[in-house]
């Protein structure tokens, strides 16, 4: 059985016949480009659409249009201004709803007690959507940065703090007793095995909180900002210029997307031995 | 020397597991504990570890009382139990942790050598197949040089050809260093091939019921008649460990060991 394992393995290894291989890159470039196919094909026939007269474009912007939006937005600075005070508010509302979530959690995860105490109230405060919290924030932090920082951490920190949590609480005892057997100290117990094996499940949390942190400060700002992308969008919509909403969030989209990426690729060289599980 | 004095083990819901072992067990001896699930064999080997100690009784290894995992015995369990986020080579040295780089790499690649993984060190444990992964588990417990290696059924997850490789193959690690060996089986030819002793125990509480001497060379031939004659003793002693154990009242006490095991 294994004899017959090691030859497979050790052929493979080998000699991959250079057009498998081939083959295997071209589908790898193309499995990305097939799911841009649909939202390609509708820009390139609302464009269309548009130009042939049959629809006037005005409340939805073609494409051509959003797109000569962008460059007048870059142009004056607009774009990169409301890009950074936005991008600031989510790092600083991310930031701090991480580090007391993780705290938090890794606490409530590794003791039943702080659990017991802490998880009902969490729970509760959990089932509350987490707008109804902003007249509340207005009032005790005023309407400037305080109130939207905050509701952007208390968005980031239910998904980071239930991931934690589960993700301690789940960690294999089979392997805790390997690191007694080999009498681990409590810290080295943590560095060699906790958190190498609550880090896949962190990930996925921080970038489920990140998620919601975009959603909260699109909200927040929505809600009352004379900068950032949400202020965009609603300046938009009071001037009635919906090409400057589109563009807005293709920024939302664009920025959100690549933050969530700049996490994965952080954390993806200490996660290459899951990458095996999911080429199998 | 591995001395255990009336070693009984109480777990807190009450269940009384272990009902005072009493054992010595020399150098470089090979013990096999063989008995019906249940029997307390593995609480037995948990207290000898020191992962989960004895309630009352006391377990010393050359004269030290052992009451929580100690750096002269090391613990092969049932699953490998390997680290998935250490390539093979890191799970061997995983022990090493506090030993000079150069020495662990020197190490590592010695025990991956002598269990004919040399050219796995780089691969993920996801990557081996059970029997693999098993002797890696098997270089990783061996690596630090222990005096006592436990084994917890270390084989049964494995298929049968897996199996035997791999029991020959412990033959051959153990005769480098000798360490003392205690391995807790159900499966009766494993304990006669490897052992010196097979201890059958049986259950509530579970204690050892009989020790049956093997006095046969190694390497041993399975097919042997003398294999044979050491087989039917266990397997004897194993059916009236466990009809011991059964009630009176079923009035055949007298099953096959090999259908009594799975009670």
């Amino acid at each position: 059985m294994s004899l017959v394992t090691m030859t497979i393995a050790a052929e493979e290894r080998g000699a991959v016949p250079a057009e498998r291989a081939a083959s295997r890159k071209w589908a790898r470039l193309a499995r990305p480009v097939l799911g841009l196919v649909l939202p390609v094909m509708l820009a390139v026939a609302w464009e269309f659409v548009v130009r042939m007269g049959w629809a006037s474009g005005r409340l939805a912007p073609p494409p051509s249009v959003i797109f000569q939006e962008f460059v007048d937005l870059a142009r004056s600075g607009d774009l990169q201004r409301n890009t950074l005070v936005t991008l600031g508010r989510v790092a600083a509302g991310f930031g701090c709803g991480v580090a007391v979530a993780t705290i938090v959690g890794a606490a409530a995860g590794y003791s039943p007690l702080i659990r017991r105490l802490l998880d009902p109230s969490l729970q509760a405060l959990r089932a509350i959507p987490s707008i109804a919290w902003v007249p509340l924030f207005v009032l005790w932090l005023g309407i400037f940065e305080a109130s939207k920082i905050t509701l952007i951490a208390v968005g980031v920190f239910f998904p980071v703090y239930l991931g934690v949590m589960g993700a301690i609480q789940s960690v294999d005892r089979k392997l805790v007793e390997v690191g007694r057997a080999f009498r681990l100290s409590d810290v080295q117990m943590v560095r060699r095995i906790l958190l190498p094996a609550v880090l896949p499940a962190y990930v996925i949390a921080l970038r489920s909180g990140l998620g919601l942190g975009w959603m909260f400060v699109a909200a927040a700002e929505l809600l009352g900002a004379s900068e950032g992308l949400g202020y965009l969008l609603l300046d938009g919509q009071e001037l009635g210029k919906p090409a400057e909403i589109v563009a807005a969030i293709v920024a939302f989209a664009v920025v959100g997307k690549a933050t969530d990426w700049l996490i994965a690729l952080a954390a993806a060289p200490f996660l290459r031995w899951e990458d095996v599980v999911r080429q199998e | 020397m591995l001395v255990l004095d009336r070693v009984s083990k109480t777990y807190p819901n009450g269940v009384h597991a272990l009902g005072g072992v009493s054992v010595e067990v020399d150098l470089g001896e090979i013990v096999a504990v063989i008995g019906g699930s249940g029997c307390g064999k593995s609480t037995l080997l948990r207290a000898v570890s020191g992962l989960d100690p004895a309630s009352e009784g006391t377990v010393l290894l050359d004269g030290e009382r052992i009451t929580a995992p100690h750096e002269k015995i090391g613990i092969i369990f049932q699953e490998p139990r390997l680290l998935p986020w250490l390539k093979v080579a890191g799970n061997v040295g995983f022990g090493l942790g506090d030993r000079p780089r150069q020495e662990r790499a020197v190490r590592v690649a010695t025990a991956l050598e002598r269990v004919g993984l040399a050219d796995k060190a780089t691969m993920w444990p996801r990557e081996l197949s059970g029997g693999q992964a098993q002797r890696v588990a098997i270089a990783r417990a061996l690596v630090p040089r222990p005096q006592l290696l436990l084994l917890d059924e270390p084989f049964s997850a494995l298929d049968a050809f897996t199996r035997t490789d791999l029991q020959d193959h412990l033959l051959n690690l153990w005769a480098d260093a000798k360490p003392t060996l205690i391995l807790v089986t159900h499966d009766v030819d494993e304990a006669i091939v490897l052992a010196d002793r097979v201890m059958v125990m049986c259950p509530r509480p579970g204690r050892i019921f009989d020790a049956i001497a093997v006095d046969l060379p190694r390497p041993r031939d399975r097919q042997s008649a003398a294999f044979d004659f050491v087989k039917r003793r266990v397997l004897a002693a194993l059916d009236r460990s466990l009809s011991r154990a059964v009630q009176p009242a079923d009035g055949e006490g007298k099953a096959s060991a090999g259908a009594a095991l799975w009670w």
